[in-house]
Formats: C-alpha cells, structure tokens, sequence
C-alpha cells in the first residue's frame, strides 16, 4: 500500500538529469554551489579580462580611453555585470562561511536566514552597481 | 588518530591560507571600490596614473594580487579534487592553473613597474 510507494530505489546515483531534475538543493546548497561556480569565473576569465583592462587603461591616455570607450558596448556590459554578480556573490557567501567557521549562526533557522540575506545582498549590490554601469 | 596516506599536513595549512587570503582580498577590493565611487574625482587617465605610481598601491595590488593567486590555488584545487576524477587529467588541469596563477602574477608586476 503507502509503504509499498514510498519505498525508494536504492543505491541512487548522481547522474546529470538527477542533479539538474530531481535534488532540489535547499538555499544554503545553493549559496554554496554559486559561490563555486562564482569563484571559478573569476579565476578565469573574469581575472584576466580585469588585468587586460587595467593593463590598458594604465598603458597610455588612449588606451584610457579605448578602455572607455569598449566599456560602452552592450556586450561588455553584460559581461561586466556577470562580473559584480560573481563578486558579489563570491564576497557576500565567503563572508557567511569566514562566520560559519567560527560558529556564529549555525544553527537550522539562522542558517537559513543568512543564506537569503548572502542572496538579498549580492543581487542588491548587482542591481547598484548595474544601474552605475549603465 | 593515524593518517599516513595523503601525506603530512591534511589541508589545515591551506585551509587556513584560504582564510586568511581572502580577508585581505575582501579588503583591498572594498578600499578601491570606495576611492573609486566616493574618493570625490572622477576616474581619468590621470588620476587612475597618479593611483597608481604611489608606492603604497603598487606594493597593496601586489599583496592582493599574491593573496588572490593563493586564495585561487586552494579553491580551484579543491574543485579539482571533487569532480575530476581521472589523475592525469585532474593532474593537468592543476599544472594549468599554476601555469595560469603565474602569468598573473607576472603581468600584475609588469602593470605596475612598467
């Protein structure tokens, strides 16, 4: 009867349609999982785009200016703001883990409150820092 | 407690490099941030120079530049280690990003004592 429907398959492997499909991370996974993908985009390519930047905006009057000027275009924008969301991101959850560590909040219900201020934060300062950049 | 596989130090060290790297990231990024938005003149071309040709800027950025190929090192690694399965793959892929956290370093230095 129920208990015949509950009963699960086991041993249950991590394919790719489960990850994607059927485990719903709860917030703190996603926080976790973001602030993964985050760092990595910013070890590559965010990092070296920043240091081609700097690079050309240090070099001469004009490649300040070209700087600018490629800073204008849509496409740099948005690869801009993929940027400040993975900082953000990567700065506001490092910061919850930096208090994790040392047992400020660890408990479910705090847990779970601090995972939506790190999202509530990062989007926060993405949308100020978006609207400056536009 | 008896740990002989992975070698001598269990990660601690690098656990603790991570931490300590990415405070001094966190700061020297909302310093800047903050001259940037509020330091009361617009970024040109000669106020990012004179930023820039301080002595103090040069040796922060570099700190920075060194905490953030650390902090990197540490977090990439661990990446590797969970979803890379394959040892020379997962062997390449390290040597890259060591290859990579380098030329960094090397072009951050460049940037600053051209």
């Amino acid at each position: 009867m129920a208990s015949a429907s509950a009963k699960k398959l086991r041993p249950k492997y991590l394919s790719l349609s489960a990850l994607l499909f059927e485990i719903r991370l709860p917030l703190p996974g996603w926080v976790s999982i973001l602030h993964r993908i985050s760092g990595a985009l910013l070890v590559f390519p965010f990092a070296a785009w920043l240091l081609f930047m700097l690079d050309a905006s240090l070099a001469s009057e004009q490649g300040f200016e070209k700087t600018r000027a490629y800073l204008q275009l849509p496409l740099v924008k948005l690869g801009m703001l993929v940027f400040i969301w993975a900082f953000a991101h990567h700065f506001c959850a490092g910061i919850r883990f930096l208090l994790l560590d040392i047992n400020r909040g660890i408990e479910l219900r705090q847990a779970r409150l601090s995972s939506v201020a790190v999202f509530a934060a990062s989007l926060a300062l993405t949308a100020w820092f978006g609207v400056k950049l536009w | 407690m008896k740990r002989i596989v992975v070698g001598a130090h269990y990660g601690t060290g690098s656990w603790l490099a991570q931490r300590v790297t990415a405070i001094v990231i966190a700061v020297y990024a909302v310093v800047i941030a903050l001259v940037v938005l509020f330091g009361g003149r617009p970024l040109s071309y000669a106020v990012l120079k004179d930023l820039f040709s301080q002595g103090w800027m040069r040796v922060a950025t570099l700190v920075f530049m060194v905490s953030l190929a650390w902090h990197a090192w540490v977090g990439v690694r661990d990446i590797l280690m969970d979803y890379v399965k394959p040892d020379g793959l997962r062997l390449t892929l390290e040597v890259g990003t060591i290859l990579l956290l380098a030329a960094y370093l090397g072009w951050t230095a460049q940037v600053l004592w051209r």
